[in-house]
């Protein structure tokens, strides 16, 4: 897209980078973090710590004002602490809602010097351990599309159709963390975000612009974590669905884990509720994180990046591209034993 | 006595008139290849309906004396106070002209609105600003993206204006009665289209600007709605969905609408930019400083070196054009 605000670029290190998980990645989109971690040390070459003593950022707590701010201060800089110990500088939080959290703590102290001196001494009095501010802190989706023209070349497939020859159309989806709080730490920054559609163009698909691109993707913390609010959360999926299926997209690419999961689930739970789903065929829109869809492109087993755990399954996409797959091994465990497989949803079609 | 003026918009051609109807030399600088650039593609003028084709006749008739020497293509690029009180003008060929005093009459440029993203311009064909619809107007050439009549047409008031987004503070002044000419200009040709305007509140300052609102609803059903448009998309179809807040019902509102028209406001010209910068009287978001905005105004804090018009700040025409003539009172005073 060639949009005006492109030029809104930012810094991204070009290695030795600081990993931190995302509390609920695993549970939902299980192979997307290991497949970060693989791209980066096995396609690139980078050198990227993952340690084994990192824990929440308390993003979700902070946000639905549960954790006071001071604690989740301190506990972000006990994250820092683990990243100054083992020698790095450069921290890249898995989830959208953590960078968009080190972000405000950063500014915070930044901006109010005070404040960095009672982390420091609350990290101290309770940990002892210290800190340094991070030099360079991006998204994992900021490292991938840094490097997007260099893992081009290692790619097996391309977003193009093999039965029409076209471009895929794919709609992109960016965490409000990622960039609503503070634009300019944002590719592209908040009304035209280009980090995902930049991914798409440069891997041979088209980015599609639609009415509701920027509303909310039905997560927003209060919308769905009080319960009497979840009504709000699956409307405002609705709308988004709604809004994106004339331009027929072949699937949803997204940053944020919230997005992910709920613009995935929410399929479901429509279909079942009001038996309407937003493609042509039945099967719903897949939903993919931008790890699966760089290791999918790079030839990575779907399997092995943890597709058959979507509420929309994948097969169609896959078929579309040429991605090759065992059906036999969809729901094989690692110790390579057969799980039971999972019952099949009423409306929503799966192969 | 000799005087450069640069910039040949209305204010900088009624200083010169002035001037020379005194038998003072003057030389006029212009940019482009002609002048009264930014009311060439007007259609009518607020708040009279007047033709501007006409009023562009008129006043360029005024630069017929003799007395009148017309630069056309010429950028202005230095401008330097010499030892002996002159002024020495630079421009971008590198030409050096002297003269006793010097007239910044350099005007404004239009807001860039592709620098408010989120409204959609130079992305969506729907979406337009307010000096293409007044060519549309004046061309009679009002179609949506698809070449067709609009049933739906919006304007959205205050676009880099009173902005923070954008860091311009400042009211633009001639934009909300411009949005309502030109809606009364679309229901004239096309009464059955839906026109509304967007605004945060309508600052009808000048004579018969209230007038021309309150006629605007009464006799053409233009619909106001209080509340800034937060965004526009395109649509499957080719049109642009607007989201809202209409502040007065105090509901969220969305709407989809054949052309979205940005009233774009106005900010100092590069050229104002850049002078004023040279001289040491660039005020406020890049616009010429005067001595003093009550007294003297058209004065700066250079002695020989005067500023009348949209370089100062947004201006109505009619207001320009009683700038350039105070401006030309005003040097005719300091030769004295």
């Amino acid at each position: 897209m060639n949009r005006f605000w492109n030029q809104y670029q930012k810094e991204i290190a070009d290695d030795h980078y600081f990993y931190e998980r995302s509390c609920i990645r695993q549970t939902f989109f299980p192979g997307s973090e290991a497949a970060f971690l693989r791209i980066l040390r096995e396609e690139l070459g980078k050198d990227i710590c993952d340690n084994p003593h990192q824990h929440t950022c308390t993003g979700i707590g902070y946000h639905s004002d549960v954790v006071p701010l001071e604690t989740t201060m301190t506990v972000v800089a006990r994250l820092f602490s683990l990243m100054t110990e083992c020698g790095y500088e450069n921290y890249v939080p898995s989830c959208v809602t953590s960078f968009g959290v080190f972000s405000e703590m950063i500014e915070k102290w930044e901006n109010n010097p005070d404040l960095l001196a009672k982390t420091q001494q609350y990290l101290w009095e309770a940990t002892k351990r210290e800190f340094k501010i991070p030099k360079n802190i991006v998204h994992p989706s900021d490292v991938i599309f840094h490097f997007r023209f260099d893992l081009k070349p290692r790619m097996k497939y391309q977003l193009v159709n093999r039965y029409t020859g076209k471009p895929l159309r794919v709609v992109e989806h960016i965490g409000c963390h990622y960039a609503k709080i503070f634009p300019e730490r944002g590719i592209g920054k908040a009304e035209f975000p280009y980090v995902l559609a930049g991914m798409i163009e440069a891997w041979g698909g088209e980015v599609i612009d639609y009415p509701e691109r920027r509303h909310c993707c039905g997560f927003g913390f209060r919308q769905y974590l009080v319960q009497e609010n979840r009504g709000y959360s699956i409307a405002n999926t609705k709308k988004k669905f709604q809004s994106m299926e004339p331009y027929e997209p072949d699937f949803i690419l997204t940053n944020c884990p919230g997005c992910n999961m709920f613009l995935d689930k929410w399929q479901y739970t429509i279909a079942e509720m009001e038996h309407k789903t937003f493609d042509k065929e039945g099967f719903g829109i897949p939903v993919l994180t931008y790890e699966e869809l760089t290791g999918l492109l790079l030839g990575y087993d779907p399997w092995k990046l943890g597709l058959q755990l979507h509420q929309v399954q994948s097969e169609p996409l896959l078929n579309k591209i040429g991605i090759a797959y065992n059906p036999d091994e969809k729901y094989k465990g690692v110790s390579g034993r057969l799980l039971p497989r999972p019952a099949q949803p009423e409306c929503l079609r799966q192969e | 006595m000799n005087v450069s003026i640069i910039g040949a918009g209305p204010s900088g051609i009624e200083a010169a008139n002035v001037l020379a109807k005194q038998g003072v030399a003057v030389t006029l600088f212009e940019k482009s290849s002609s002048a009264l650039k930014n009311i060439a593609d007007k259609a009518f003028l607020f708040p009279n309906f007047a033709a501007a084709a006409d009023i562009v006749e008129i006043m360029n008739k005024k630069l017929l004396s003799q007395n009148i020497t017309l630069k056309t293509d010429t950028d202005i690029v230095g401008l330097v106070r010499e030892d002996n009180g002159g002024w020495k003008t630079v421009d971008s060929k590198g030409q050096s002209h002297y003269s006793d005093a010097v007239l910044l009459a350099t005007g404004y440029t239009p807001f860039d609105a592709h620098r408010k993203e989120e409204l959609g311009y130079g992305i969506y064909g729907g979406v337009v600003t307010s000096l293409e619809m007044e060519k549309m107007i004046r061309y009679d050439q009002v179609v949506n993206s698809l070449g067709e009549r609009p049933k739906r047409v919006a304007f959205l008031q205050c676009v880099g204006s009173r902005d923070e987004k954008s860091g311009n503070h400042y009211c633009s002044k001639i934009c909300c009665v411009t949005a309502v000419k030109q809606a009364i200009e679309l229901k004239k040709r096309m009464p059955d289209t839906e026109v509304y305007v967007f605004y945060m509140d309508l600052r009808m300052w000048g004579q018969h600007f209230e007038e021309l609102y309150r006629q605007s609803q009464q006799e053409y059903g233009v619909r106001y709605v209080r509340g800034r448009i937060s965004e526009a998309a395109g649509t499957f179809d080719g049109r642009v969905q607007i989201k809202a807040e209409d502040t007065l019902m105090g509901l969220p509102l969305k709407m989809t609408t054949d052309l979205l028209v940005l009233m774009v406001g106005m900010e100092a010209s590069e050229g104002t930019r850049c002078l004023a910068k040279a001289t040491g009287i660039c005020g406020d978001y890049g616009f010429a400083q005067t001595k003093d905005p009550h007294i003297d105004d058209c004065l700066t804090a250079q002695e020989g070196l005067f500023a009348c018009g949209t370089c100062k700040r947004p201006m109505s025409i009619n207001d320009a054009v009683n700038d350039g003539r105070a401006a030309a009172l005003a040097i005719l005073d300091m030769a004295k």
